[in-house]
């Protein structure tokens, strides 16, 4: 007699409903995998594939009958029964104010999508008033928990300050910083394990720090530039990058990715270079490969400077 | 609150002598599924501002299969204007820790914790010393370990409370899954305030049936009321639920102050509502209070004469959100920027378009805010100044320049 053994539990199906269309979502996964199944396109900023989601950004929420208050599509796992609506009037007005209060006190410049979001809800964070000159450097990581100065009428609150530029391979531009978590969880138990950085203070002063806010040298960092991979805003840049676009050279239209595996050690790690004008620009892994989730060590991330120390030849 | 002022808050033997740890024998007596039977029955709602009914908590932690189970006493009191578990602390702790024995009893709790706010030492010395005393006379089957805040009002978040129990950044979580599944260090964990763990000794003893026999028919038994502002005899009142706000002012805490005349009552805290002299007769229940759009929150009750300037008062709250946001969602850490920045462009004179358009972005950030944020902070942020805009009609006769 033949006995079957099942490898692994059966994954059971729900049904839902969808801006009136009804769907079989799996059991454990998301309200955002089913709208996908569905082709339905959400937007989002702190979801990541390769990272827990942390919803904090709640520019994907949805509307769930029953439910009191909107629920972030990328976090809330589906049930059977479900009734959602993912473009009702409710939602387009928490993602239009989620928008603008981004836009109003961060520099969005170089975050994709984000600019016909703006246009797709009728965002105006100008509506806020002009945006507050930036910071000195410095005194936002000196904010303490509780106090701040009384607003001045005259503008907006923003987390406009210098970048930080510490170390000769990657800056953390702030005033970029929308507070996604991505590289403090790309740096924490999701990927890197090495806990360099995590949020400090509170409220609109919570910013992202290494500890007591000590430069990246002489910080627990270890230049694995996985946070730079996870950035949704480019707060977290090669410096390569950076210095092409101060230079007004920065243009991606001339690059080229191409796939080569890392030569330093046996993992066999993908990694994808970003060429411009025959220079490696910045370098990445795949997310969706299945040794690196997108990851890299300092070597496959900066180490190839020598591919590009072409000496004369002199035989 | 009978036993504030005449038993020792230091001296188990006082409390034993004054019938102290006989609910605890009788619910031992009962067994935990009458216990738990009982709460239901009186249909207790947390006294900690949520108002979720006790007895359904109870059950579901009882009935969760992962352990161990976890036992935590929200005593971060931070709501302003509210004093009720400091009372019951300092001066009733025994009553406290008995309240938990029996909760972790009746839900199979193999820890307690107590997270006292660091603001009240003399509360977390009483606790501390009530617990040591009870184990010490063999009394408590459970440990239960007292921790203290570091001044963050978002630790009071029921489950902010647990991250920071844990050791990490007080942040609330994105829920469900629910506390009663998944809470503190990832297992079942049932969450009380302090008044609601109090309140149980006196359905233990005198059954659920009695103790629902005091109240309304929805909101049960009495509720501590923290009276404060400009107010004759400020303190704390123990009425029964559903007794009018009128005669809770005039009635036992004298009213305002000869000559002057009442502006407004702030109920519920700074996330609570502001109403109106008009509103006076509104009974204090969770189901009255709802129904005139308020809530009677954390029992927080500040009275205002015509001598208050609201208008401060409102900048203090923008100001207090704004300071305690924890920063993790966008819709309340910029949120409670920008509703603190047009109160201050208003009061200021220096309005973007009309003070009405300042009001509609008041309403469309507030909206946001109640709909999109993670948790009760954002959403209770515009509460007040909601009601302060629509109740007391503040800003009505405000010119933009």
């Amino acid at each position: 007699m033949t006995t079957f053994v099942q490898l692994q539990p059966k994954k059971r199906m729900v049904e839902m409903q969808i801006d009136g269309r009804k769907v079989q979502a799996t059991e454990g996964t998301t309200i955002l995998d089913a709208c996908r199944q569905l082709g339905e396109e959400i937007p989002t900023l702190c979801f990541l594939d390769t990272l827990h989601p942390v919803n904090v950004c709640r520019v994907c929420v949805v509307e769930l009958e029953g439910s009191r208050v909107l629920v972030p599509a990328c976090a809330r796992k589906v049930a059977a029964g479900m009734v959602i609506k993912t473009n009702s009037e409710r939602v387009r007005l928490s993602r239009k104010l989620v928008l603008e209060l981004l836009a109003s006190s961060v520099d969005l410049s170089t975050t994709p999508d984000v600019a016909d979001w703006l246009v797709e809800y009728e965002a105006r964070p100008e509506r806020f008033g002009p945006p507050a000159p930036p910071a000195k450097d410095g005194v936002r990581d000196a904010a303490v928990p509780g106090h701040h100065a009384p607003p001045d009428p005259r503008y907006a609150a923003t987390v406009a300050q210098p970048p930080k530029i510490d170390n000769d391979l990657y800056l953390r531009d702030y005033g970029k910083c929308i507070l996604c978590y991505k590289c403090v969880e790309a740096c924490g138990t999701d990927h890197q394990n090495t806990f360099a950085i995590a949020v400090a203070g509170r409220g609109f002063d919570a910013r992202i720090a290494t500890e007591f806010a000590v430069p990246l040298p002489d910080s627990a960092c270890v230049y694995c530039g996985n946070c730079i991979a996870v950035c949704p805003t480019g707060a977290l840049m090669f410096k390569s990058e950076y210095d092409h676009r101060q230079a007004g050279t920065w243009d991606e239209s001339r690059q080229t990715v191409t796939r080569t595996v890392c030569p330093y050690c046996g993992v066999g790690c993908n990694l994808d270079l970003h060429v411009q004008d025959n220079e490696i620009v910045k370098v990445s892994s795949p997310l969706d490969h299945d040794v690196t989730s997108g990851n890299l060590c300092i070597k496959g991330r900066f180490g190839w400077k020598y591919v590009q120390n072409r000496k004369p030849r002199t035989d | 609150m009978r036993r504030v002022g005449v038993v020792d808050p230091i001296s188990i033997d006082s409390y034993l002598s004054h019938g102290g740890f006989g609910a605890l024998r009788r619910a031992r007596q009962m067994g935990a599924e009458a216990v738990i039977r009982e709460v239901t029955e009186a249909r207790l709602l947390g006294r900690g501002g949520a108002a979720f009914p006790t007895g359904r908590k109870w059950e579901s932690v009882a009935g969760a299969e992962a352990r161990p189970h976890y036992l935590v006493c929200n005593a971060d009191e931070s709501e302003p204007g509210t004093f009720k578990d400091r009372v019951l602390l300092e001066s009733d702790p025994f009553a406290l820790v008995e309240g938990m024995a029996i909760a972790a009893f009746a839900t199979g709790c193999g820890k307690g914790f107590v997270y006292v706010r660091t603001e009240y030492p003399l509360a977390r010395k009483r606790v501390e010393n009530a617990i040591a005393q009870a184990r010490d006379r063999g009394l408590l089957s459970i440990d239960i370990e007292v921790r203290r805040g570091a001044g963050a009002y978002i630790c009071g978040e029921e489950t902010a409370l647990f991250n920071s129990i844990e050791g990490k950044r007080g942040e609330p979580r994105n829920k469900p899954p629910f506390p009663v599944q998944v809470g503190l260090f990832g297992k079942p964990t049932l969450e009380n305030n302090v008044e609601t763990l109090v309140n149980v000794l006196d359905i233990v003893t005198e059954g659920g049936a009695a103790f629902a026999s005091t109240g309304t028919k929805d909101s049960t038994g009495t509720r501590l009321f923290c009276v404060s502002g400009q107010v004759l005899q400020p303190g704390l009142y123990e009425v029964p639920m559903g007794t009018t706000l009128r005669e809770l002012l005039h009635g036992h805490a004298g009213g305002v102050r000869p000559g002057r005349t009442l502006q407004t009552v702030l109920l519920g805290g700074a996330a609570g509502s502001f109403v109106t002299p008009a509103q006076l007769d509104v009974p204090l229940s969770f189901e009255g209070t709802r129904a005139i759009g308020a809530t009677l929150g954390s029992g927080a009750v500040i009275v205002f004469d015509d001598t208050a300037d609201m208008k401060g008062i409102l900048l203090r709250i923008a100001r207090f959100f704004r300071d305690e946001s924890c920063g993790q969602c966008v819709p309340c850490r910029v949120g409670t920027v920008r509703q603190e920045e047009a109160l201050h462009r208003i009061q200021a004179r220096k309005t973007i378009g009309t003070v009405k358009d300042e009001m509609a972005l008041l309403e469309e950030v507030g909206q946001a805010m109640k709909d999109a944020s993670i948790c009760g902070l954002g959403q209770t942020a515009y509460s007040a100044i909601q009601s302060a805009v629509t109740r007391l009609r503040l800003f009505d006769g405000a010119t933009a320049t």
